[in-house]
């Protein structure tokens, strides 16, 4: 644990460049580019062509010349920054040299303070804000559509947080709960005629249900074990969605399932409908806005009621669980009940976004809940700091927006050519982020942990002494 | 001998078989109200196997451990289940090598300790998340509790640290402070003063004295120290592969001949004496 403070040392005992060297960077960077070109002429300069019979090359040296030009100025910058970084790591702050262990804290930290009230005044004025920037309500489809994909990814990880981020239990199968959620539903609102309102809360205890009965036979596994059955269960209940087809009419799925009302007042042209009721024209983006406040309320609920659980003792056992099963046990806690309220409030939230997720398609099939979604949910976990309420928010709009700003990226076509379509590299970049991400900040975007109660002064947790859980 | 009077702990024939290893061989030991009883031995003579026994981490082969409170009540642990050992038993324990929850904070860890009593309090989160019911004040009651136990470990600094960034000797003396937060009847120390300077283990000694002192806690402790066993406890059991070769106070333990051999082992006379005897 004081291995900081011995790299501090002797950080400055090896000869660190203090001051970037210009000259000696730029013969580099030069080589760098020589090897590119290099390593590009065989590959890139030339591209067979077929126009009907004929084969020809056609020259690309355009292309060439780009990288070449791109490999240098990138191999210059690394130049600079990481001189920078050597000539400030030469010199440690008082603090750094006495206490290694604590870190300051992070520009994220810091940032956190603004960044909540921010992120929440923007989240409630999105809509507006949209409607003002594109001129009308037709247009800002697009975007209120997104808005409401991403808090659906923010209160999904946010619900996944508290079993893998807070109780340490890897799970690899949450969509089986958004799953259970989403048909009950579809199942319940197209066979009985429910109401959303009703629905809502009976697909979160129903998906709380299901949790618990995964719950059980997992007890026991910890760490890949208790991933790889979680991974199956949630094989099992897509599976069992496709191939019941007398319930769930199977891969066809279920369709018309009724859309959401304003507490009962449908959002219809007629003249009992929404608009017609408050007095606006019709317009076809009332329900979608309603569906963003929607989901808006719900992922807060969820954050809220994660917020003051860890509070309580329950959440202070999930994290004492995390830490270290063992003296959990010594100190007389039932870690059988704890984990099962872990799995279950988790999959509970699973539950209520999936249920929302059906109203607003009003249409659902079990190949909306492959294992790919769970993926994307752990990632965002992950990515955004296990147990980091505000990481798990940032991870999920990087993770879910980002991706999609790139359909936007058509200047590209420019560098690239005209078939140079950025979309499908949608996928190669999000893994690159992810393996960025992972080397610069391994425990996630915010990876300090805030104390759950404070005697006299709040200090954060540096990440490095929270464990992640075995499972 | 307070031991045969009034036990707090009664084990009787505890064996403990994993395959064929024999890790405990029919121990009977008492350990009495408000002793501090250290269980010493050789290393691998299975003092931790007793633990862990008592403590429900092991379910023993064979015998009884039975816990007998002042109210007459009686529990025997090693029926059980892991968790009621502590919340209805009151049996606390420290491990070998400290399990705290080191991403927690010094405080939390000790609330954590409470958490049972805690969890009525908020209705079983129920009445907690709604925020009614009498959670704020029993949760201001545990920190209040929290806090004695820091000042008198004298970690009250360090309360808003992380508990894995303590020195190792503060860690060692958290471990007691969180056992201690679960009102226990008999506190299990395993190797308390393991890795302690001296100045360390004397301070340790006082503590335990208080303990038992101010809270009637009877102590049984595993202890390669014999500074510390010899000067504070009053009952010394000592074991050697698996099975009790003496139990007594520390002054006739001290003197025992097989104790001096199963630690130091015996001459070579003395071993071809006792051959020639069995007829080897």
């Amino acid at each position: 644990m004081n291995a900081p403070s011995i790299t501090t040392t002797s950080s400055q005992d090896t000869a660190v460049p203090s001051r970037f060297n210009l000259g000696a960077a730029l013969k580099d960077s030069a080589i760098t580019a020589l090897i590119t070109l290099g390593l590009s002429i065989p590959i890139l300069s030339y591209k067979t062509e077929q126009n009907g019979s004929d084969l020809f090359l056609r020259s690309r040296w355009e292309l060439v010349a780009v990288i070449c030009v791109g490999v240098f100025v990138l191999r210059l910058l690394m130049h600079a920054f990481l001189a920078t970084r050597a000539a400030r790591q030469a010199v440690p702050g008082p603090h750094q040299a006495t206490e290694p262990v604590h870190a300051e804290p992070s520009a994220f930290q810091h940032v956190s303070k603004f960044a909540i009230p921010m992120f929440l005044g923007v989240a409630l004025a999105f809509p507006a804000i949209i409607y003002l920037i594109q001129g009308s309500l037709n247009e800002s489809r697009y975007w209120v559509d997104l808005g409401i994909l991403i808090l659906t990814y923010v209160m999904l990880g946010w619900g996944l947080n508290i079993v893998v981020g807070l109780a340490g239990l890897l799970d690899l199968g949450y969509v089986a709960f958004y799953a259970v959620g989403a048909y009950s539903y579809a199942l319940l609102s197209t066979t009985f005629g429910l109401s959303f309102w009703i629905c809502l809360p009976l697909a979160g205890i129903l998906a709380s249900f299901w949790g618990m009965i995964l719950g059980f036979p997992v007890l026991r596994l910890r760490g890949d074990y208790l991933a790889i059955v979680t991974l199956a269960f949630g094989e099992i209940i897509r599976l069992v969605l496709i191939n019941w087809v007398d319930l769930t009419n199977g891969g066809a799925g279920i369709s018309s399932i009724p859309r959401v009302t304003f507490f009962g007042v449908p959002f219809t042209s007629g003249d009992d409908g929404f608009a017609a009721l408050f007095g606006f024209d019709f317009n076809n983006m009332h329900r979608i806005i309603f569906l963003y406040y929607l989901i808006l309320v719900l992922a807060l609920v969820t954050n809220f009621v994660t917020m003051r659980l860890r509070k309580l003792p329950v959440g202070r056992a999930w994290e004492a669980l995390r830490e270290d099963e063992i003296a959990c046990r010594s100190l007389g806690i039932n870690t059988t009940n704890t984990k099962l309220t872990a799995f279950a409030i988790g999959a509970m939230f699973g539950g209520f976004a999936g249920s929302f997720f059906a109203v607003r398609q009003g249409f659902v099939s079990p190949e909306s809940f492959n294992f790919l979604e769970s993926a994307i949910i752990l990632a965002i976990v992950v990515l955004g700091g296990m147990g980091s309420q505000i990481g798990v928010a940032i991870a999920a709009i990087v993770l879910v927006a980002g991706p999609e700003m790139l359909r936007n990226l058509t200047f590209l076509k420019a560098v690239f050519g005209e078939s140079f379509d950025p979309n499908e590299y949608r996928l190669l970049l999000f893994g690159a982020g992810m393996v960025a991400m992972m080397v610069w900040r391994p425990r996630g975007l915010i990876s300090e942990r805030e104390p759950s109660v404070v005697l006299k002064e709040r200090k954060a947790i540096s990440g490095s002494l929270v464990k992640e859980g075995h499972g | 001998m307070r031991w045969q009077q009034d036990p707090v702990l009664d084990v009787q024939h505890l064996t403990m078989r994993f395959g064929g290893l024999v890790a405990i061989n029919d121990l009977s030991f008492k350990a009495g109200r408000g002793d501090i009883t250290a269980l010493i031995g050789p290393n691998g003579a299975g003092k931790t196997t007793v633990f862990n026994c008592i403590t429900g981490f092991y379910k023993p082969t064979e015998g009884m451990v039975a816990l007998k409170k002042t109210d007459g009540t009686q529990f025997f642990l090693e029926r059980l289940p892991g968790h009621h050992i502590n919340w209805k038993g009151k049996v606390a324990r420290t491990f070998q090598n400290i399990r705290m929850f080191s991403g927690m904070t010094v405080l939390e860890n000790l609330l954590v300790a409470q958490h049972n009593s805690l969890m009525i309090a908020s209705g079983f989160t129920f009445l907690g998340v709604l925020g009614v019911g009498g959670y704020r004040a029993a949760e201001k009651k545990a920190i209040e509790r929290a806090k004695y136990w820091l000042e008198k470990t004298r970690l009250i600094d360090r309360a808003d640290d992380p508990a894995g960034d303590l020195p190792y000797g503060d860690q060692r003396r958290l471990e007691i402070a969180r056992a201690m937060c679960t009102d226990p009847v008999l506190l299990c120390l395993d190797e308390p003063a393991a890795g302690l300077n001296p100045r360390e283990s004397l301070e340790l000694n006082e503590l335990l004295l208080s303990i038992r002192k101010d809270h009637g806690t009877s102590i049984l402790l595993i202890e390669h120290d014999m500074s510390v066993v010899m000067q504070i406890s009053d009952h010394v059991v000592v074991l050697d592969y698996g099975t009790k070769i003496s139990d007594g106070t520390p002054s006739e333990v001290r003197n025992d001949p097989r104790v001096i051999a199963a630690y130091l082992g015996v001459d070579d006379e003395e071993v071809a004496k006792v051959e020639a005897e069995i007829g080897a």
